[in-house]
């Protein structure tokens, strides 16, 4: 059971927007990482996918997802690591809700990285993503990349925030 | 034309920076969107194609007709 939960670094993203958020350099002293993002792309969508490289690389990812529209709902597999926020076609203002429990990151198994995202939008659908993300590589999770799968950018007021949870 | 950024936060300074990506960034990205976009679109004619099975068999219900075996396999646990 954790007993810290430790803000690493949180970034907002500027005027100009931005293609990827990264933390890099991470410090190996905690058990777990926790990454909340708060996001909206310029997507000309309601929802949008995002994913994350890590160690700068995208290879042996995979995931099985549960999505739902809050009406329709499916289940199946991805070849890569999945979550997900809003596109710029959601309600004005809204911005998506993503987090990322990254267990055992500095360790030398298979890293799990389970999703649980939303689009926010205050219309008939909102989606929702449940995922069971896996990278599948011995080496220590040193740094992340939020990375947008549609060649979409973050907009400004876009956050990202990293937590370093250590069990008791 | 605007340049493509990135934001970066080095975790052991704390100091944040906005890079241009290079043009191999830039050719990756477009590359992993491309194959994101195919990825998606199987997974949407996936759910398409799960969605119709599902009606068709709701419609033989009610119609008290026989399901296929696909049919039947989408409505009993």
């Amino acid at each position: 059971m954790a007993n810290t939960y430790t803000l690493i670094q949180s970034v907002t993203v500027g005027s100009g927007g931005s293609s990827s958020i990264v933390f890099s350099t991470l410090p190996n002293t905690y058990t777990d990482l926790v990454l909340k993002i708060s996001a909206r792309t310029n997507r000309s969508n309601v929802t949008d996918a995002i994913s994350l490289k890590l160690n700068n690389v995208t290879t042996n990812q995979s995931s099985l997802y549960m999505e739902s529209t809050g009406g329709v709902s499916n289940s199946g597999t991805l070849s890569t690591i999945r979550g997900q926020t809003c596109g710029n076609d959601s309600t004005s203002g809204t911005f998506g809700n993503c987090e990322f429990y990254i267990p055992n990151y500095a360790g030398s198994l298979s890293k799990s990285t389970p999703s649980l995202g939303v689009a926010e939008n205050r219309g008939a659908n909102a989606y929702m993503w449940l995922v069971s993300n896996l990278w599948n590589s011995t080496a220590a999770i040193t740094d992340i990349e939020i990375i947008n799968v549609n060649s979409a950018s973050f907009l400004q007021h876009s956050t990202a925030s990293l937590y370093g949870i250590t069990k008791s | 034309m605007t340049k493509l950024t990135k934001l970066v936060v080095d975790c052991s300074t704390g100091i944040e920076s906005i890079i241009e990506l290079t043009d191999a960034e830039i050719a990756q990205r477009e590359a992993d969107a491309a194959a994101y976009a195919v990825i998606e679109a199987e997974r949407e004619a996936a759910a398409e194609a799960l969605a119709a099975l599902k009606a068709s068999a709701k419609a033989k219900l009610i119609a008290g007709t026989p399901l296929t075996a696909e049919e039947a396999a989408t409505i009993v646990l």
